[in-house]
């Protein structure tokens, strides 16, 4: 599907605000209700926009301590990220995994409730799973900005 | 904090599913009525559980092929402020996420572009460009899992 600059114009105002109705939506992108409905059904039959997500606050949830790990898997094994990443998925603290391409094979994000909890975790849990070389760890002091708006 | 029982956390987990849904398709979901789902959402909302919802859009059919995480160490620790690093660094519109964390490096990127070329040229010209910046180091993301 090709994306036209009126597309484009209401895709910015749903990155702003993800919680507009169809006719704020509208009103804001200057449309009738009728278009930008028609517009925004057809970007998500075409799977431009793929759905919609909530924004969870852990903290809020009694999650104090998030911790970023960057690992190193023994590539001489041949299915080490597979069986790696099926293991890790399991970790219910545990929340997104990526493999990336660079000095690091993955990297993943663990919740605790706080730093005794993140040692228990990591010691019996993260350190158990299979292929680890190497393990480094960045604690999240603070988030500045995180948005999942693209520059469109 | 907010007292969570089993149903706020099927609530949680139904929207983390598909944050789409109405009060009465998550109802639907832990076994709640409609108007009652709805009161708990209410109340996540309010005692900042659920910050808002956010469309999800899909990066390539709109042309952004390429995500990179960096890890950033400030240059000279002491000289350079933070909040000129924080504000020029969050001024980068492809630049989605900044955290200042606690390890081998100073702040965590995530930065979104169309393809590598266009990658090099925000690294060169925006982020190296950056007000105490030291060493970058660039992860290609491959994929992601849940």
């Amino acid at each position: 599907m090709q994306v036209d600059n009126i597309d484009r114009r209401l895709l910015r105002h749903l990155q702003e605000d993800g919680s507009l109705t169809m006719v704020e939506l509208a009103s804001r992108a200057g449309l009738s209700a009728g278009a930008c409905w028609r517009r925004v059904e057809k970007m998500e039959a075409a799977g431009v926009i793929e759905g919609r997500d909530v924004v969870i606050n852990h903290s809020a949830m009694g999650y104090a301590v998030e911790v970023f790990l960057r690992i190193t898997l023994d590539k001489t094994q041949g299915n080490a990220f597979d069986e790696f990443t099926k293991a890790a998925r399991d970790i219910p603290e545990v929340g997104a995994i990526q493999t990336l391409l660079g000095r690091v094979d993955i990297r993943m994000d663990v919740r605790a409730r706080d730093l005794s909890h993140y040692q228990e975790i990591y010691k019996e849990r993260i350190l158990a799973l299979p292929h680890i070389n190497d393990v480094e760890a960045l604690m999240l002091i603070s988030e500045v900005k995180n948005t999942e708006a693209l520059p469109l | 904090m907010m007292e969570l029982d089993e149903k706020d956390h099927g609530i949680i987990r139904a929207l983390k599913r598909d944050g789409s849904l109405n009060a009465a398709a998550v109802g639907k979901a832990v076994g709640l009525t409609q108007p009652s789902a709805w009161r708990r959402i209410r109340r996540l909302e309010e005692g900042g559980v659920i910050l808002g919802r956010r469309v999800r859009l899909n990066k390539a059919a709109l042309g952004f092929e390429v995500v990179v995480y960096l890890g950033v160490k400030l240059a000279a620790k002491g000289q350079v402020s933070l909040e000129d690093f924080e504000r020029a660094v969050c001024a980068v519109p492809e630049v989605q996420l900044v955290q200042h964390v606690l390890g081998v490096y100073d702040y965590r990127l995530k930065v979104v572009a169309r393809d590598l070329s266009d990658f090099e040229r925000i690294l060169r010209r925006r982020i190296m460009t950056l007000p105490g910046v030291g060493e970058v180091e660039s992860n290609v993301m491959l994929s992601e899992i849940g």
